[in-house]
């Protein structure tokens, strides 16, 4: 019979907690990737530059506070001309769309949104330049707005 | 008409990126909720969101009926001349609201 030391008990469980909290970014839903698509016009999308805050596990789904920020220097020729939400399961895909110019200054905006139910979300911003950029999370919801 | 919350400066410096927040009381009834009477209640939300600085239309949004009750938004604009902004909400059941806020540049 072998028995395990400590330092193998550790290491164990350590590789468990991993496996719980590292979870690989899920493929957007058919759905989900259509509304994005009427979105950019079908323009590619690459994650990044767009950081969509969240609360990772929300308690109340009827107001939930987001905040989407863009990296983008605001300039006459290079600005974020529109923010926009896309949620996964909620009765419709459209959450909101924002239009912004460069007299905006600082590409953030925040709002508060109703949310069904345990579901992935995307925040895309399209650049003056024609380009996309996305940043997809995850949510879980414990109390869901009554159907949206 | 509903009431209005402003959070806008009063004063700023030129070229300042100030940040403005606004809410407004308003039920956001989405349309897929059943009443006391078991039938569905008629959606009445606000559809559009905009912000005018002295006239130039710097921020709008459009909303859907996953925006929560009493919509809120917080975005920034950059101050360049004394004036006014003007913010309109617009929506279901002919629903158009209008409020200003006076800001000095120096």
């Amino acid at each position: 019979m072998t028995t395990l030391s400590r330092r193998q008990l550790v290491a164990a469980g350590l590789g468990v907690g991993l496996g719980v909290t590292w979870r690989p970014a899920r493929a957007l839903s058919d759905e989900l990737a259509g509304a994005l698509r009427g979105f950019t016009g079908g323009a590619p999308t690459k994650e990044g530059r767009v950081n969509f805050d969240i609360a990772p596990l929300v308690e109340n789904g009827n107001t939930v506070p987001i905040t989407v920020t863009v990296q983008s220097p605001m300039s006459a020729a290079d600005h974020v001309q529109a923010i926009a939400v896309f949620n996964e399961k909620n009765p419709q895909r459209d959450v909101v769309a924002c239009k912004l110019t460069p007299a905006s200054g600082k590409a953030v905006v925040s709002t508060r949104i109703r949310l069904a139910t345990t579901q992935q979300l995307v925040a895309v911003a399209k650049m003056s330049d024609g380009s996309c950029w996305t940043h997809t999370v995850d949510v879980i919801v414990t109390l869901a707005a009554c159907i949206e | 008409m509903a009431r209005t919350l402003i959070h806008a400066p009063t004063t700023a410096r030129k070229g300042e990126v100030v940040e403005i927040r606004t809410l407004i009381a308003h039920p956001m009834e989405t349309g897929y909720r059943a009443g006391s009477d078991g039938r569905t209640l008629p959606r009445d939300i606000i559809r559009r969101f905009s912000c005018r600085y002295n006239g130039e239309l710097v921020f709008s949004a459009d909303l859907h009926p996953a925006i929560s009750a009493n919509p809120y938004f917080a975005f920034n604009v950059v101050a360049n001349a004394s004036g006014s902004f003007s913010f309109t909400w617009e929506g279901d059941n002919g629903f158009a609201q209008t409020e200003s806020a006076a800001i000095t540049v120096a």
